[in-house]
């Protein structure tokens, strides 16, 4: 497409998965214990998709990339600050939860406003990208709700690979059952990705890149609107952490002839 | 009272896959207790005779059918079509479906479409009191939810594994047409599938045993060189034997991108954990793999677990795995694959 497409991708954070999480009951229902204290990194798949739209920015003259993120302002500023190295973007910035207990059609609601409002945003060009699920809510449904208050109703999901062809349609390849990917041929945008992990290794930090995108996440964490997201009609009955460890039997000193014996006892079992 | 509404589609083959028959005991149980067993089908595919006929027998009050040719292809803008009429026609308030990527892709936009919720990953239902609450793991298996919702239609997508598929005899039945609105805007042609070759089918959903494959493989080991070859023959000869389902970790899918020695048949597909798969297995085996918490949150519904580890310290030894074996993956493994092959 000479013209170039205009990306953009929604994605926000989520606790290092390092962390030991702790459910506890907060004022308005479940949350994380000690939440604002832990180290956040941008949701994974909604990673690939970022490193996925800069590249094909990149090799599209004329495209824009646009990252739409409700989340935690000092948390999306955190998290900034090491993304922003790794990816040519323009932040648009909502403060307010993005835990996940959030529910997913008040937030795909404030995600639509959110595109909307985008100044120069031409929806004809539109790629909206996304995780296709979060590593929070996991709900695999945020994306499909944006793309329907959108009006798009080319969405696909679990995409690994999508490639510009010769005439300008796209080949979209999304995962399926049994390790399968389906693949389809879409005439172009105004299209819906959620991507799960893509095929490209996550860029190394570029100080060039990350010094131009400072120069817009300041202003647009600072212009952040407060985005209350009431969870109207979710009631959680319950959150749980569940019992984590087993009894580990450590069998060490024995022949791999003994070992692989009980293997195989157990395996046919 | 709710309305309940199944919705299933049949596979190219013309019939319904387990985890349709798995969805359709989650709906005969919620009914039982909410509507006295009443709830009505919904069919979507090119052809749905086939698949009505199979579950004839299962007490549906009602089916609705769209044998459409333009449902052949699994794509969201027919998709959604379909299953918007669908619930529409049955005046549905609890839509249950199961979790294939087909309509995961398409029911979270027919719920905002009628103006309801969509739930996925949903691992059981709950009815009691008249009242409906699902079960759904968060934060990608760490914490277990069980929720309510008050908006309807409420759309429920059923994880596979999760029920006991319905078993019953077929018969014959006849569904109620329902038709696709005529004039649909389709941009998008699904052109086919890209499965891997057969030899290299390694994953298998309804396998036994999950074998999981770490880095460790294609690390030096005790003579100071890399054995991928080695590794690669022990890993397919294993598969080979018992039909187990092959996962990786994380490390070990990434080291192919960053162009190092690697076992051919793996791809991100095979990947477990944190932002990989989270399998259903009754037993998981993890050869050289560290079970960081990353990975292991992938293992949350393997039954029992072992792990052969040179390390002792390995995250496997802190109450993830059942057994942990200290030794060489690389012997151990040489010596399943001989006493496996000694059985027959
Ligand atoms: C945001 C995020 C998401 C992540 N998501 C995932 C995910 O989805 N899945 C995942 O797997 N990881 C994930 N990780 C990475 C994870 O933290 C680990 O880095 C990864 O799981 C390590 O893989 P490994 O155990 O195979 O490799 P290593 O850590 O390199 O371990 C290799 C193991 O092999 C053993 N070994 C070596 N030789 C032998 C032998 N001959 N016999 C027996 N044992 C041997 C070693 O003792 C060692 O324990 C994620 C990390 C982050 C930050």
């Amino acid at each position: 497409m000479s013209s170039g497409y205009h990306i953009v991708v929604c994605g926000s954070i989520v606790p290092d998965p390092w962390q030991t999480l702790e459910p506890v009951t907060g004022p308005s229902g479940p949350a994380l214990k000690n939440e604002m204290m832990l180290p956040a990194v941008l949701d994974p798949w909604a990673g690939h998709a970022l490193f996925e739209a800069a590249d094909l920015a990149r090799r599209c003259p004329g495209s824009k990339v646009w990252l739409v993120s409700l989340g935690p302002k000092a948390k999306l500023q955190q998290v900034m600050m090491t993304i922003g190295q790794k990816a040519a973007f323009e932040l648009v910035a909502m403060d307010g939860p993005a835990n996940g207990f959030t529910d997913a059609a008040e937030t795909a609601a404030a995600l639509a406003g959110a595109i909307e409002g985008i100044a120069g945003l031409d929806r004809t060009r539109l790629l909206l990208f996304g995780g296709w699920e979060s590593a929070s809510r996991g709900a695999g449904v945020t994306l499909q709700l944006v793309g329907e208050r959108l009006g798009i109703t080319e969405q696909f999901q679990g995409v690994d690979q999508l490639s510009v062809q010769a005439d300008d349609r796209f080949e979209i390849l999304e995962r399926i059952e049994g390790g399968c990917h389906q693949v389809s041929v879409c005439q172009g945008p105004p299209a819906v990705l959620g991507w799960a992990t893509g095929h490209l290794p996550e860029p190394k930090n570029n100080p060039q890149i990350g010094m131009q995108n400072m120069r817009l996440v300041m202003p647009a964490l600072q212009r952040a609107k407060t985005t209350p997201i009431p969870n109207e009609g979710l009631a959680f009955a319950e959150v749980t952490l569940p019992a984590q460890l087993r009894e580990t039997r450590i069998v060490k000193d024995q022949s791999p002839e003994a070992i692989a014996r009980e293997i195989v006892d157990w395996i046919k079992e | 009272m709710e309305t309940i509404l199944l919705l299933v589609h049949p596979e190219a083959d013309g019939t319904l896959a387990r985890p349709a028959l798995e969805a359709l005991t989650a709906t005969q149980a919620v009914a039982a207790s909410l509507t006295d067993g009443r709830y009505t089908v919904g069919l979507l595919g090119s052809g749905t005779d086939a698949a009505a006929n199979q579950i004839a027998s299962a007490g549906a009050a009602k089916l609705l059918a769209i044998a459409d040719e333009r449902l052949a292809q699994a794509r969201y803008a027919t998709d959604a079509a379909a299953a918007e009429a669908l619930c529409r026609a049955a005046g549905a308030t609890v839509v249950i479906a199961p979790a294939t990527a087909r309509f995961n892709r398409v029911l979270p936009g027919v719920s905002h479409r009628l103006g309801g919720r969509a739930d996925t990953h949903v691992s059981q239902l709950e009815a009691a009191d008249g009242a409906l609450s699902v079960t759904r793991w968060l934060y990608r298996q760490r914490l277990r939810s069980r929720l309510t919702r008050a908006q309807r239609p409420w759309m429920l997508l059923v994880d596979p594994g999760c029920h006991p598929a319905w078993q019953g005899e077929a018969g014959s039945a006849t569904a109620e047409p329902v038709a696709l609105p005529a004039e649909l805007v389709v941009r998008t042609e699904v052109t086919g599938m890209k499965a891997p070759a057969a030899d290299a089918q390694t994953i298998r959903p309804d396998a036994g045993l999950l074998f999981v494959a770490g880095a460790g493989w294609t690390k030096k080991q005790a003579d100071g060189q890399t054995h991928v070859p080695d590794a690669e023959q022990l890993i397919l000869g294993f598969l080979k034997q018992t039909r187990a389902s092959l996962g990786s970790s994380k490390s070990l899918v990434d080291l192919g991108g960053e162009g190092q020695a690697v076992l051919s048949f793996l791809t991100h597909l095979n990947q477990i954990g944190q932002t990989g798969a989270t399998p259903r297995h009754p037993k998981g085996l993890s050869t050289c793999c560290h079970g960081e918490e990353p990975h292991t949150v992938g293992w949350r519904f393997i039954t029992e677990r072992r792990a052969i580890n040179t390390d002792g310290n390995c995250g496997w030894a802190r109450g993830k795995a059942d057994v942990l074996y200290i030794a060489d993956a690389f012997a151990v493994m040489a010596k399943v694959n001989e006493l496996l092959a000694a059985q027959g």
